[in-house]
């Protein structure tokens, strides 16, 4: 990035000072105030005055609370499953597609469709499909001779369709992300690597993968900031049920302040949200900065 | 199958009959599973339309009835009974006038941290980096808290604030890609004829970087037309926006689905209509700095 000085003294300030001023009281300002808030018992609805201070009262609460860690487990799950299944999937759709052919445009196209409607959308979406009675999944299950299935209403079944939501929706992203990157590649080092004899599958172990770790590492942790972060779907379509089994962090944070009404444990329960999105992101950009420094 | 397949293309090369045999079905392979993955994509979303045209009966039945004549009832409800005219304005104001300010700001802040050196620079763009990553669900409790206080709760303004913050670094990144390109010796031409630097952003920047603004906006204007859970804890019955709209047609009887289909079509039709008309241009948006770097 070509940095220039064009101008000095206070003119730079002026330019930023607006954004920073808007992060500072709609992020900054409300990320501090969630750690004051985890401080106090405080009922949604009464006045700020009736709120009481409890000191460490709440995290011994949620350290104690089967919900909170039932949570945690059940976004880990989720954004493990289907950010592993949405990069293998869309690694192997990048490689097949590689090379242009006719009605790829249209197919990329439906592709980002996905992507763009909104999250409560693809919920209502698949909702319709997964229900029990009238939904097409379980009339495919059916025509090809299985069992219908509650499939939201079943411990052991609800996560799963979520998950398959979340790779339906997600997984063109990363093609989209993996198929620029191809294409961005240098041509040299594959020309060699075919003129030398390498076979399909070496010249993508050896040469292509190597060369996209980058955009692989990018992709991974922009998608796992994002898993982390949905819970449109789950309250859309199942609303955390059936017995927790697909409450995410989000949701749980959600229903314990506007639901059970205890806004001081339900900060106390976003603070472990915003720690573990905090780590993992430096965790993963750790693991990944060999691969980024190269770019 | 991916595998299966590589393992067919290996043999490509060579030109006996029964490599080109291979060739022919490995192409023909490709077009089935291009088939199948449109197949998948549009399915779903071809449920969804033709759902909101079905009426009660043609809904609850086992078997998918693929053939049948549409009706428009789901549509009549909804767009008459339930407000959906006046949630939609409300979505249509948020986003359109968040996405304006997000723009305006967020190009401000890209100009100043791609083109000067200032004490505290290095601070902004990680902590823009870092905003980015904090989920809704962290400020929710907070946001509602304070917007409750200076009482910009339950109002569209206080809903448009955090949109704008939230789409802010985003914002910030994709425009700092398209500032950068730009050659520097436009802007020292600008100085020379004797213009500031507000005039060379306005007259010069912004100009130029037309399309990272399309991208962002685009961007923008879809997170706050889509956003749902900061929306449904800070609006009410007046001011709420469309996503937030739909959890009326979620009852504990049973959902509606014909009338919940149609709403839904009407959320989805604007990123349908801009896949279609923008597709090259939300690829660049979704690729943006993290293929180019």
């Amino acid at each position: 990035m070509a940095q220039q000085k064009l101008f000095k003294g206070i003119t730079p300030y002026f330019f930023v000072a607006p954004a920073v001023f808007v992060l500072a009281f709609t992020c900054l300002y409300p990320v501090m105030k969630g750690f004051e808030l985890s401080f106090y018992d405080w009922k949604l609805g009464t006045p700020m005055a009736s709120r009481q201070y409890v000191g460490w009262e709440n995290f011994a609460w949620a350290w104690r609370d089967p919900a909170l860690f039932n949570s945690i487990r059940v976004t880990l799950i989720f954004t493990a499953c289907a950010v592993t299944a949405e990069l293998f999937l869309g690694l192997a759709l990048a490689f097949l597609l590689e090379k242009g052919m006719r009605g790829i445009a249209i197919l990329r196209t439906a592709f980002i469709i996905p992507i763009m409607i909104a999250p409560v959308v693809v919920g209502l979406i698949w909702r319709y499909l997964f229900d029990a009675n009238f939904g097409l999944i379980n009339y495919l299950v059916q025509l090809v001779g299985f069992e219908p299935k509650i499939w939201l209403g079943t411990p052991g079944l609800a996560l799963p369709a979520i998950i398959i939501t979340d790779i339906w929706q997600w997984t063109p992203f990363m093609f989209i992300l993996f198929l620029a990157g191809l294409q961005s590649l240098p041509r040299d080092p594959v020309e060699a690597a075919e003129v030398d004899g390498a076979t399909t599958w070496q010249v993508i172990r050896q040469v292509k993968l190597p060369l996209l770790a980058p955009v692989i590492w990018v992709a991974i942790i922009l998608r796992v900031i994002d898993a982390f972060r949905s819970l449109e779907t789950m309250f859309i379509m199942t609303f955390g049920g059936p017995a927790r089994e697909t409450e995410v962090l989000s949701l749980n944070i959600y229903k314990t302040a506007f639901l059970s009404q205890r806004l001081g444990l339900a900060s106390v329960n976003a603070i472990f949200l915003l720690a573990f999105i905090l780590l993992l992101s430096l965790g993963f950009l750790m693991i990944a900065r060999p691969a980024l420094a190269k770019k | 199958m991916a595998l299966g397949n590589l393992a067919s293309q290996k043999t490509l090369r060579g030109g006996s009959r029964v490599t080109l045999f291979r060739r022919k079905s490995w192409k023909a392979g490709k077009y089935f599973l291009v088939f199948f993955l449109a197949f998948v994509y549009l399915i779903p979303i071809i449920i969804l339309v033709q759902t909101s045209f079905k009426t009660q009966v043609q809904i609850f039945t086992k078997v998918p009835t693929w053939i049948f004549v549409p009706t428009l009832e789901n549509y009549r409800t909804v767009l008459l009974e339930q407000g959906f005219v006046r949630f939609m304005l409300n979505s249509l104001e948020v986003g359109l006038i968040a996405t304006f300010f997000t723009l305006l700001i967020g190009g401000f802040a890209a100009y100043g941290l791609v083109r000067f050196r200032f004490r505290g620079q290095g601070v902004i763009s990680f902590g823009t980096l870092l905003l980015r990553m904090i989920p809704p669900a962290v400020l929710v409790v907070p946001i509602y808290v304070l917007w409750s206080h200076f009482g910009l709760a339950d109002t569209r303004t206080g809903l448009m604030i955090v949109y704008i913050g939230l789409n802010l670094p985003f914002t910030i990144w994709v425009l700092i890609s398209f500032i950068s390109e730009i050659p520097v010796e436009l802007e020292e031409a600008a100085v020379v004829d004797g213009c500031g630097p507000w005039k060379i952003f306005f007259k010069v920047i912004l100009p130029l970087i037309k399309p990272g603004l399309a991208a962002a906006s685009i961007f923008t204007f879809r997170i706050s037309w889509n956003e749902f859970i900061i929306a449904l804890v800070l609006t009410n019955r007046i001011t709420r926006t469309l996503p937030v709209a739909t959890t009326i047609y979620l009852t504990d009887i049973g959902v509606q689905w014909g009338n919940i289909t149609a709403m839904g079509t009407l959320i989805a039709l604007p990123a349908i209509i801009f896949t279609f008309l923008a597709a090259k241009q939300l690829i660049a948006g979704l690729t943006a700095g993290a293929v180019k770097g």
